[in-house]
Protein backbone atom coordinates (compact mmCIF):
# COMPACT_ATOMS: atom_id res chain seq x y z
CA UNK A 1 0.00 0.00 0.00
CA UNK A 2 1.44 3.35 -0.94
CA UNK A 3 1.38 6.14 1.61
CA UNK A 4 -1.26 8.70 0.90
CA UNK A 5 -0.34 12.34 1.08
CA UNK A 6 -2.36 14.82 3.06
CA UNK A 7 -2.20 18.55 3.63
CA UNK A 8 -1.80 20.03 7.09
CA UNK A 9 -1.55 23.67 8.04
CA UNK A 10 1.94 24.35 9.37
CA UNK A 11 2.50 27.83 10.80
CA UNK A 12 -0.36 29.16 8.73
CA UNK A 13 0.80 27.63 5.41
CA UNK A 14 -0.33 24.43 3.63
CA UNK A 15 2.25 21.67 4.10
CA UNK A 16 2.21 18.22 2.53
CA UNK A 17 3.01 15.17 4.65
CA UNK A 18 2.37 11.44 4.56
CA UNK A 19 -0.82 10.63 6.40
CA UNK A 20 -0.10 9.55 9.96
CA UNK A 21 3.35 11.16 10.08
CA UNK A 22 4.46 11.44 13.66
CA UNK A 23 5.06 14.88 15.07
CA UNK A 24 8.58 13.89 16.12
CA UNK A 25 9.36 12.91 12.53
CA UNK A 26 8.01 16.21 11.23
CA UNK A 27 10.24 18.11 13.66
CA UNK A 28 13.24 16.05 12.61
CA UNK A 29 12.45 16.65 8.94
CA UNK A 30 12.31 20.38 9.62
CA UNK A 31 15.72 20.07 11.32
CA UNK A 32 14.45 21.71 14.50
CA UNK A 33 15.85 21.08 17.97
CA UNK A 34 13.03 20.03 20.30
CA UNK A 35 14.78 21.78 23.20
CA UNK A 36 14.43 25.12 21.44
CA UNK A 37 10.81 24.98 20.27
CA UNK A 38 7.24 24.55 21.44
CA UNK A 39 4.45 22.96 19.43
CA UNK A 40 0.72 23.46 19.37
CA UNK A 41 -1.64 21.03 17.63
CA UNK A 42 -5.15 22.32 16.93
CA UNK A 43 -4.73 25.07 19.54
CA UNK A 44 -3.50 22.75 22.32
CA UNK A 45 0.11 22.66 23.47
CA UNK A 46 1.80 19.32 22.89
CA UNK A 47 4.23 18.30 25.68
CA UNK A 48 7.67 17.41 24.31
CA UNK A 49 7.39 13.87 25.68
CA UNK A 50 4.41 13.27 23.43
CA UNK A 51 5.89 14.31 20.08
CA UNK A 52 6.54 10.68 19.16
CA UNK A 53 3.02 9.60 20.14
CA UNK A 54 1.16 12.12 18.01
CA UNK A 55 0.18 11.17 14.44
CA UNK A 56 -0.83 13.93 12.08
CA UNK A 57 -3.90 13.80 9.90
CA UNK A 58 -5.35 15.92 7.09
CA UNK A 59 -6.32 19.43 8.12
CA UNK A 60 -4.37 19.42 11.38
CA UNK A 61 -3.30 22.88 12.39
CA UNK A 62 0.27 22.82 13.69
CA UNK A 63 2.10 25.78 15.16
CA UNK A 64 5.83 25.57 15.83
CA UNK A 65 7.29 28.50 17.74
CA UNK A 66 10.60 29.52 19.24
CA UNK A 67 12.05 32.51 21.05
CA UNK A 68 13.19 35.54 19.09
CA UNK A 69 14.42 38.94 20.17
CA UNK A 70 11.73 40.98 21.85
CA UNK A 71 11.12 43.58 24.52
CA UNK B 1 35.02 52.59 63.19
CA UNK B 2 32.62 49.85 62.36
CA UNK B 3 29.34 49.41 64.20
CA UNK B 4 26.08 47.65 63.51
CA UNK B 5 23.54 50.19 62.30
CA UNK B 6 20.64 49.75 64.68
CA UNK B 7 17.92 47.59 63.25
CA UNK B 8 19.21 47.66 59.69
CA UNK B 9 21.47 44.66 59.58
CA UNK B 10 24.07 46.80 57.86
CA UNK B 11 27.53 47.75 59.14
CA UNK B 12 28.39 51.37 59.56
CA UNK B 13 31.97 51.76 58.51
CA UNK B 14 34.20 54.79 58.53
CA UNK B 15 36.65 56.81 60.59
CA UNK B 16 36.04 57.71 64.19
CA UNK B 17 35.68 61.35 63.27
CA UNK B 18 33.23 60.80 60.43
CA UNK B 19 30.26 63.11 60.59
CA UNK B 20 26.75 61.62 60.88
CA UNK B 21 26.20 62.51 57.23
CA UNK B 22 29.30 60.55 56.21
CA UNK B 23 28.16 57.65 58.28
CA UNK B 24 24.78 57.74 56.56
CA UNK B 25 26.54 57.73 53.19
CA UNK B 26 28.48 54.74 54.45
CA UNK B 27 25.22 52.97 55.22
CA UNK B 28 23.93 53.59 51.72
CA UNK B 29 27.12 52.24 50.17
CA UNK B 30 27.00 49.22 52.43
CA UNK B 31 23.38 48.70 51.44
CA UNK B 32 24.32 48.93 47.76
CA UNK B 33 26.92 46.19 48.22
CA UNK B 34 24.29 43.85 49.60
CA UNK B 35 21.43 45.18 47.54
CA UNK B 36 19.18 42.83 45.63
CA UNK B 37 15.58 42.49 44.67
CA UNK B 38 13.58 39.35 44.97
CA UNK B 39 11.37 38.18 42.15
CA UNK B 40 9.33 34.99 42.34
CA UNK B 41 11.57 33.67 45.12
CA UNK B 42 14.85 34.41 43.37
CA UNK B 43 17.31 37.16 44.17
CA UNK B 44 18.74 39.42 41.50
CA UNK B 45 21.57 41.85 42.02
CA UNK B 46 20.97 43.72 38.79
CA UNK B 47 17.92 45.94 38.74
CA UNK B 48 18.09 46.39 34.99
CA UNK B 49 16.03 44.04 32.84
CA UNK B 50 16.64 44.27 29.11
CA UNK B 51 14.78 43.28 25.98
CA UNK B 52 16.48 41.51 23.08
CA UNK B 53 14.58 43.01 20.13
CA UNK B 54 15.76 45.39 17.39
CA UNK B 55 19.46 44.49 17.50
CA UNK B 56 21.55 44.15 14.35
CA UNK B 57 22.31 40.49 15.04
CA UNK B 58 22.60 37.98 17.87
CA UNK B 59 26.23 38.90 18.54
CA UNK B 60 25.27 42.52 19.15
CA UNK B 61 22.35 41.39 21.32
CA UNK B 62 24.71 39.39 23.49
CA UNK B 63 27.27 42.19 23.72
CA UNK B 64 24.60 44.68 24.79
CA UNK B 65 23.12 42.30 27.37
CA UNK B 66 26.59 41.71 28.82
CA UNK B 67 27.34 45.43 28.96
CA UNK B 68 24.01 46.07 30.72
CA UNK B 69 24.81 43.61 33.50
CA UNK B 70 21.21 42.39 33.28
CA UNK B 71 20.36 39.00 34.76
CA UNK B 72 16.87 38.87 33.29
CA UNK B 73 16.20 39.27 29.56
CA UNK B 74 12.91 39.35 27.71
CA UNK B 75 12.21 37.44 24.50
CA UNK B 76 9.25 37.13 22.14
CA UNK B 77 7.47 33.96 21.04
CA UNK B 78 7.14 33.67 17.26
CA UNK B 79 6.54 31.09 14.55
CA UNK B 80 9.61 29.28 13.30
CA UNK B 81 10.23 30.22 9.68
CA UNK B 82 9.67 26.90 7.95
CA UNK B 83 10.99 27.86 4.52
CA UNK B 84 14.06 29.77 5.71
CA UNK B 85 15.27 28.03 8.81
CA UNK B 86 18.29 29.63 10.34
CA UNK B 87 20.54 27.27 12.26
CA UNK B 88 21.07 29.91 14.90
CA UNK B 89 18.76 30.50 17.78
CA UNK B 90 18.71 33.43 20.19
CA UNK B 91 19.21 31.05 23.11
CA UNK B 92 22.51 29.92 21.58
CA UNK B 93 23.70 33.45 22.37
CA UNK B 94 21.95 33.94 25.70
CA UNK B 95 22.55 30.89 27.86
CA UNK B 96 19.34 30.12 29.81
CA UNK B 97 21.48 28.72 32.64
CA UNK B 98 23.11 32.14 32.99
CA UNK B 99 20.13 34.43 32.35
CA UNK B 100 16.53 34.29 33.46
CA UNK B 101 14.63 34.23 30.17
CA UNK B 102 11.36 36.13 30.39
CA UNK B 103 9.07 35.42 27.40
CA UNK B 104 6.60 38.15 26.52
CA UNK B 105 3.19 38.15 24.88
CA UNK B 106 3.96 41.13 22.64
CA UNK B 107 1.55 41.49 19.77
CA UNK B 108 -1.36 39.90 21.63
CA UNK B 109 -4.57 41.92 21.56
CA UNK B 110 -6.83 39.53 23.50
CA UNK B 111 -6.54 37.65 26.78
CA UNK B 112 -6.99 34.40 24.86
CA UNK B 113 -4.03 35.07 22.54
CA UNK B 114 -1.85 36.04 25.47
CA UNK B 115 -2.73 32.93 27.48
CA UNK B 116 -2.08 30.74 24.43
CA UNK B 117 1.32 32.39 23.91
CA UNK B 118 2.26 31.86 27.58
CA UNK B 119 1.35 28.18 27.45
CA UNK B 120 3.60 27.73 24.41
CA UNK B 121 6.39 29.72 26.07
CA UNK B 122 6.28 27.47 29.12
CA UNK B 123 6.41 24.35 26.98
CA UNK B 124 9.57 25.68 25.34
CA UNK B 125 11.09 24.70 28.64
CA UNK B 126 12.83 27.66 30.21
CA UNK B 127 10.49 28.30 33.10
CA UNK B 128 7.09 29.59 34.07
CA UNK B 129 7.78 33.31 34.40
CA UNK B 130 6.03 35.39 31.73
CA UNK B 131 5.81 39.04 30.83
CA UNK B 132 2.12 39.50 30.16
CA UNK B 133 1.18 42.24 27.75
CA UNK B 134 -2.25 42.55 26.21
CA UNK B 135 -2.28 45.54 23.90
CA UNK B 136 -5.40 47.64 23.54
CA UNK B 137 -4.40 50.06 20.81
CA UNK B 138 -1.88 49.70 17.97
CA UNK B 139 -0.91 53.37 17.87
CA UNK B 140 -0.01 53.87 21.52
CA UNK B 141 0.53 50.21 22.42
CA UNK B 142 -1.17 51.02 25.71
CA UNK B 143 -2.33 47.94 27.60
CA UNK B 144 -5.91 46.74 27.50
CA UNK B 145 -6.41 46.81 31.27
CA UNK B 146 -9.54 44.60 31.56
CA UNK B 147 -8.04 42.02 29.16
CA UNK B 148 -4.74 42.10 31.07
CA UNK B 149 -6.58 41.44 34.35
CA UNK B 150 -8.53 38.60 32.71
CA UNK B 151 -5.40 36.96 31.28
CA UNK B 152 -3.49 37.41 34.55
CA UNK B 153 -6.27 35.67 36.49
CA UNK B 154 -6.14 32.64 34.18
CA UNK B 155 -2.34 32.47 34.10
CA UNK B 156 -1.91 32.76 37.89
CA UNK B 157 -4.45 29.94 38.27
CA UNK B 158 -2.40 27.81 35.84
CA UNK B 159 0.71 28.33 37.96
CA UNK B 160 2.48 30.95 35.87
CA UNK B 161 4.59 33.60 37.54
CA UNK B 162 3.06 36.63 35.92
CA UNK B 163 4.73 40.00 35.38
CA UNK B 164 2.08 42.21 33.80
CA UNK B 165 2.88 45.26 31.68
CA UNK B 166 0.23 47.76 32.72
CA UNK B 167 -0.78 51.39 32.57
CA UNK B 168 0.61 53.58 35.39
CA UNK B 169 -2.69 53.10 37.16
CA UNK B 170 -2.37 52.49 40.92
CA UNK B 171 -5.70 50.66 41.12
CA UNK B 172 -4.94 48.33 38.22
CA UNK B 173 -1.56 47.58 39.85
CA UNK B 174 -3.30 46.80 43.15
CA UNK B 175 -5.72 44.40 41.48
CA UNK B 176 -2.90 42.58 39.71
CA UNK B 177 -0.96 42.31 42.96
CA UNK B 178 -4.02 40.99 44.80
CA UNK B 179 -4.66 38.28 42.23
CA UNK B 180 -1.14 36.91 42.67
CA UNK B 181 1.09 38.48 40.06
CA UNK B 182 4.75 38.29 41.15
CA UNK B 183 5.44 41.89 40.08
CA UNK B 184 3.68 44.84 38.51
CA UNK B 185 5.21 46.61 35.52
CA UNK B 186 3.71 50.04 34.99
CA UNK B 187 4.77 51.92 31.88
CA UNK B 188 6.71 55.17 32.10
CA UNK B 189 5.59 56.23 28.60
CA UNK B 190 4.46 54.41 25.43
CA UNK B 191 6.63 51.48 24.32
CA UNK B 192 9.59 52.64 22.24
CA UNK B 193 8.69 56.33 22.66
CA UNK B 194 11.68 57.34 24.78
CA UNK B 195 9.55 60.01 26.47
CA UNK B 196 10.79 59.11 29.94
CA UNK B 197 8.81 59.13 33.19
CA UNK B 198 5.53 60.88 32.26
CA UNK B 199 3.83 60.47 35.61
CA UNK B 200 6.25 60.19 38.53
CA UNK B 201 3.43 60.83 41.02
CA UNK B 202 1.46 57.77 39.94
CA UNK B 203 4.62 55.69 40.06
CA UNK B 204 5.25 56.86 43.62
CA UNK B 205 1.73 55.83 44.63
CA UNK B 206 2.19 52.45 42.94
CA UNK B 207 5.48 51.96 44.80
CA UNK B 208 3.82 52.90 48.12
CA UNK B 209 1.02 50.37 47.61
CA UNK B 210 3.21 47.58 46.33
CA UNK B 211 3.87 44.33 48.15
CA UNK B 212 5.49 42.91 45.02
CA UNK B 213 8.36 44.44 43.00
CA UNK B 214 7.47 47.44 40.86
CA UNK B 215 9.31 47.32 37.55
CA UNK B 216 9.05 50.32 35.26
CA UNK B 217 8.49 48.86 31.82
CA UNK B 218 8.59 50.91 28.63
CA UNK B 219 9.18 54.55 27.78
CA UNK B 220 12.70 55.09 29.07
CA UNK B 221 14.72 57.16 26.57
CA UNK B 222 18.06 57.76 28.19
CA UNK B 223 20.10 57.14 31.32
CA UNK B 224 18.55 59.92 33.41
CA UNK B 225 15.09 58.39 32.89
CA UNK B 226 16.32 55.07 34.28
CA UNK B 227 17.92 56.86 37.24
CA UNK B 228 14.69 58.73 37.89
CA UNK B 229 12.68 55.51 37.97
CA UNK B 230 15.05 54.13 40.58
CA UNK B 231 15.04 57.36 42.59
CA UNK B 232 11.25 57.05 42.82
CA UNK B 233 11.78 53.78 44.64
CA UNK B 234 10.94 51.38 41.84
CA UNK B 235 12.56 47.97 42.23
CA UNK B 236 13.82 47.62 38.67
CA UNK B 237 13.59 49.02 35.16
CA UNK B 238 12.88 47.12 31.95
CA UNK B 239 13.92 48.56 28.61
CA UNK B 240 14.72 47.57 25.05
CA UNK B 241 14.51 50.34 22.45
CA UNK B 242 16.45 52.87 24.54
CA UNK B 243 19.48 50.57 24.31
CA UNK B 244 18.95 48.77 20.99
CA UNK B 245 18.00 51.97 19.17
CA UNK B 246 20.92 54.05 20.44
CA UNK B 247 23.67 54.91 17.96
CA UNK B 248 26.03 52.84 20.10
CA UNK B 249 23.90 50.22 21.85
CA UNK B 250 26.80 48.72 23.82
CA UNK B 251 27.77 52.11 25.29
CA UNK B 252 24.12 52.85 26.09
CA UNK B 253 23.74 49.46 27.78
CA UNK B 254 26.60 50.40 30.11
CA UNK B 255 25.14 53.88 30.64
CA UNK B 256 21.85 52.29 31.70
CA UNK B 257 23.61 49.92 34.08
CA UNK B 258 25.36 52.85 35.75
CA UNK B 259 22.16 54.95 35.79
CA UNK B 260 20.13 52.21 37.46
CA UNK B 261 22.86 51.75 40.08
CA UNK B 262 23.17 55.52 40.61
CA UNK B 263 19.42 55.97 40.92
CA UNK B 264 19.12 53.10 43.35
CA UNK B 265 21.98 54.39 45.50
CA UNK B 266 20.47 57.89 45.49
CA UNK B 267 17.16 56.40 46.63
CA UNK B 268 18.87 54.51 49.46
CA UNK B 269 20.96 57.54 50.40
CA UNK B 270 17.84 59.67 50.81
CA UNK B 271 17.78 62.85 48.80
CA UNK B 272 17.44 66.35 50.25
CA UNK B 273 14.06 68.01 50.18
CA UNK B 274 13.77 70.38 47.24
CA UNK B 275 13.28 73.97 48.40
CA UNK B 276 12.54 77.21 46.65
CA UNK B 277 15.32 79.33 48.11
CA UNK B 278 19.05 78.92 48.55
CA UNK B 279 20.82 77.54 51.57
CA UNK B 280 24.52 78.37 51.67
CA UNK B 281 26.91 75.44 51.38
CA UNK B 282 29.87 77.33 52.86
CA UNK B 283 30.10 78.51 56.50
CA UNK B 284 28.36 81.78 57.20
CA UNK B 285 30.89 82.65 59.91
CA UNK B 286 34.47 83.79 59.47
CA UNK B 287 33.85 85.63 56.26
CA UNK B 288 36.48 88.38 55.73
CA UNK B 289 35.08 91.82 55.75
Amino acid sequence: MSESKVIIELNGEPFEIEEGLRLSDLIERLELRPTRIAVELNYAVVPKAEYSKVSLKAGDKVEVVHFVGGG
Amino acid sequence: MSVEAKGTGYRLTGNLHDSPAELRAGVAVAKMDEDYFELAGRRYRSRLIVGTGKYRDFAQTRAAVEASGAEIVTVAVRRVNITDRSRENLLDYLDPSKYTILPNTAGCYTAEEAVRTCRLAREAGIGDMVKLEVIGDSKTLFPDVPATLEAARILVKEGFKVLPYITDDPVACLRLQEMGCVAVMPLAAPIGSGLGIRNPYNLRIIVENAKVPVIVDAGVGTASDAAEAMELGCDAVLMNTAIAGAKDPIAMARAMKLAVEAGRLAYLAGRIEPRLYATASSPLTGIIR
